[in-house]
């Protein structure tokens, strides 16, 4: 009998984990609200932020926190590292189910409609009430246009860039002078991208490498908007173009590359382009400014990075992530957070935080400092982001943008991988997501 | 029945719900109370469209699965991963404890080998194989550089079923393991004097008295096949295309990429169904026929 007995132990608690463990890391999060503080002036904010690239970021945020502890005595930011952005979102929406969750948050620019419908966040004008008007109109102005596109809706400001990116072509110089390329400038237009990227494929090295995972629909934004500046939705996000004939186009010279053999076939991870480019394995990649930072650390040969390579224009969609204040928290907190998001998003600390992680500063202004100018000068391909802006549009955001995100991605892979052709492939992209947004449509 | 005996008898029984009642407790509080709520979820909507409010909406949720095709992708795909894992783990699982326990030399090294994939914690296993799969420069990659195995629909899924197994095998080897050292030597001992072959052996007792282990290693298994979410996180997010994705997996992306927690309620009620009915059964049929020492 005592076999017995253990077995149906050890099976109860091993039933017992099974449909748990999806759902109990995202309880652990949240942390004392207003825990008692010496004065009652005394505010306590709970700062929720990921981080997605490499490097030891979440120490540098801890001490920018306990600086601005320091400087402010009646605020007390509490930064809690939440993961990756998809942990931040998971925690984010536990914290508001409970109503411990987060006063001020950096998540994905793309979550703006989600957080909207919630009804979870509060809006710049709001928060500001206390500062003067022209003041927060200068604030908002310095920001750059590419990268408000994401936080604005309804006629309002909802968010603050804060870690923004956009796309860029990395290439290696050392493939370039083997092939007989320059090595001074990258492929300035799709034809020459598929010239360069066939004389640059050899047994073992592909010639280039456009991620087709986690952020497929990413990489097929910048196919469109290089066709006059086509986006794949509308502002208002209750409308997507997935069918568009600059979608078809863009998809089918993304799948020509594979075809004609310079691009691996099947889908390629997101995760595992960068380590490919820095190891030789493919001698160009489309990837996010965010992993540049990454990509110089890691590279022991000579690299490049260059604007994408246009059709009619040039075109990159932006991403990354802002500054979100909740509404479930008292007036006094979502005043401490905005001064908390202010200091944050000065233009010297905006600077330094670009040059350790790779993302570009979003506001103008950080690139006139001098320790963004001393950066750029022994690292030029540090703005190459920043010169690009001037062609970037929003990234993929809508009502339901989980879903809507997903219908597309699944949709490129399935014309990448040839399991439907482009055409077939977007149109039920199309059909899908409009199935969605409907009850958006008012 | 004299009152003494009766009394014995509520003693005895008192005593026995005390001493599960921790284990109860946190039955209660970890799993009985979650799923209760969970099943409650299911039948309201909540999501986006509907703000943070809840609305009643009966079975909604359950007759839309039925139409959800990737729900029904997912659950196929389970299907799947649980009828081949399941079989070659415990056949995988009952070989390599029987290897380990008539070794003659070196027996703690060959169990170490078996066991170790157990010990590595699962993010590094899913890397390494991650590493294994890469194409072009990877293990794999090495032998053909035009395979993609985890970024083609029709290799994704054995590709992750190869990783699984190589993962749970050495885990159920080790309970095999003790079940082994239970059977007691005279038994084997009689069989050999009348004559019987390793092979017979095998068959005739071992595998009989290892009853119980392979019923309780079916029933880890099972539940093991339908926990995975860890791995499709790391490695494939499912795809490409839902060709990697399982119920678990799409129960989180419902609930936290779509937020849609009303749908994911109802997902997790039925994979929380599914199990129970499965280990019910396989626990109350088998349970007869099984010999307890």
């Amino acid at each position: 009998m005592k076999l017995k007995k253990i077995l149906a132990v050890f099976l109860a608690l091993s039933m017992a984990a099974a449909p748990l463990t999806a759902c109990s890391s995202a309880q652990s999060a949240g942390g004392s609200q207003a825990a008692g503080g010496a004065s009652a002036s005394n505010v306590n904010l709970n700062f929720y932020y990921p981080v997605s690239v490499g490097g030891p970021l979440t120490k540098i945020i801890d001490q920018l926190c306990a600086d601005f502890n320091k400087e402010h005595p009646a605020i007390k930011v509490n930064p809690v590292y939440t993961g990756s952005y998809a942990d931040t979102r998971t925690k984010v929406q536990t914290g508001l189910k409970s109503g411990t969750g987060p006063d001020v948050a950096i998540m994905f620019s793309t979550d703006l409609f989600s957080l909207l419908d919630l009804n979870a966040i509060v809006d710049i004008d709001t928060v500001a009430k206390n500062d003067r008007k022209e003041d927060t109109k200068k604030l908002i102005d310095d920001f750059y246009p590419g990268f408000l596109l994401n936080t604005q809706a309804k006629g309002k400001t909802w968010a603050v860039p804060f870690q923004r990116s956009t796309i860029v072509l990395y290439y290696n110089k050392d493939a370039f002078k083997e092939a007989g390329l320059n090595p001074d400038k990258g492929p300035s237009s799709w034809d020459e991208m598929m010239d360069y990227a066939k004389k640059l494929t050899k047994p073992g090295r592909a010639g280039i490498e456009i991620p087709s995972t986690d952020y497929a629909y990413w990489m097929l934004q910048t196919f469109t908007l290089q066709q006059n500046g086509k986006n794949l939705m509308n502002t208002d996000g209750d409308e997507v173009y997935f069918d568009s004939p600059e979608a078809v186009k863009g998809l089918t010279f993304w799948k020509s590359l594979a075809d004609s053999g310079v691009m691996p076939k099947g889908t390629i991870q997101w995760a595992t382009a960068p380590t490919d480019f820095t190891e030789g394995k493919t001698a160009m990649m489309y990837h996010t400014t965010g992993n540049l930072t990454n990509v110089k650390n890691k590279a022991k040969f000579d690299f490049g990075v260059s604007m994408l390579p246009k059709k009619d224009t040039f075109g990159s969609p932006t991403g990354g992530g802002n500054f979100y204040i909740f509404r479930d928290k008292p007036e006094a907190n979502q005043q401490a957070a905005w001064e908390f998001v202010k200091w944050m998003t000065t233009p010297e600390r905006i600077a330094q935080w670009s040059i350790d992680t790779g993302y570009v500063a979003p506001r103008k202004s950080a690139y006139e400092t001098d320790v963004m100018k001393k950066y750029a000068k022994d690292f030029p391909y540090a703005t190459v982001a920043r010169d690009q802006l001037e062609y970037a549009a929003a990234e993929l955001s809508t009502h339901e943008n989980g879903k809507v995100t997903k219908a597309v991605e699944d949709n490129i892979q399935n014309a990448l991988t040839g399991s439907k052709t482009v055409e077939q492939a977007l149109g039920d992209a199309q059909t899908e997501a409009e199935g969605y947004l409907k009850p958006y449509r008012k | 029945m004299d009152r003494r005996t009766a009394k014995k008898k509520t003693v005895t029984a008192i005593t026995a719900w005390a001493l599960i009642l921790p284990s109860f407790l946190f039955l209660c509080v970890f799993t009985l109370y979650p799923v209760f709520r969970t099943l409650v979820g299911s039948l309201f909507s909540e999501n986006l469209t509907t703000g943070a409010q809840s609305i009643f909406v009966g079975l909604k949720n359950y007759a839309g699965l039925f139409q959800d095709g990737v729900f029904r992708q997912a659950f196929w795909n389970n299907l799947i991963v649980a009828a081949v894992t399941i079989p070659i783990d415990i056949a995988l699982a009952a070989a390599m404890a029987v290897f380990a326990n008539t070794a003659k030399h070196g027996k703690w090294v060959v169990r170490l080998a078996f066991f170790y994939p157990v010990i590595l914690p699962m993010i590094a296993a899913a890397n390494i194989w991650l590493f294994i799969y890469t194409p072009q420069y990877g293990l794999i990659g090495m032998l053909n550089d035009q395979w993609n195995l985890l970024g083609t629909p029709s290799t994704v899924l054995p590709a992750v079923i190869v990783m699984l197994i190589w993962k749970q095998a050495g885990y159920l080897m080790v309970f095999y393991l003790s079940g082994l050292q239970n059977i007691p030597a005279e038994v084997y001992e009689a069989a050999r004097i009348d004559g019987a072959g390793p092979f017979c052996i095998f068959r005739r007792i071992t595998w009989p008295l290892l009853k119980p282990i392979t019923l309780f290693a079916l029933i880890i298994a099972l539940t093991d096949a339908y926990k995975i979410v860890d791995y499709l996180y790391l490695m494939t997010d499912g795809g490409p295309n839902n060709s990697s994705n399982m119920l678990l997996y799409y129960v989180y992306q419902t609930g936290f990429d779509f937020w849609d927690t009303g749908k994911a309620s109802a997902i997790t009620a039925v994979l929380v169904v599914l199990l129970l009915l499965v280990s019910a059964v396989s626990f109350f049929r088998q349970d007869k026929k099984i010999f307890y020492s």
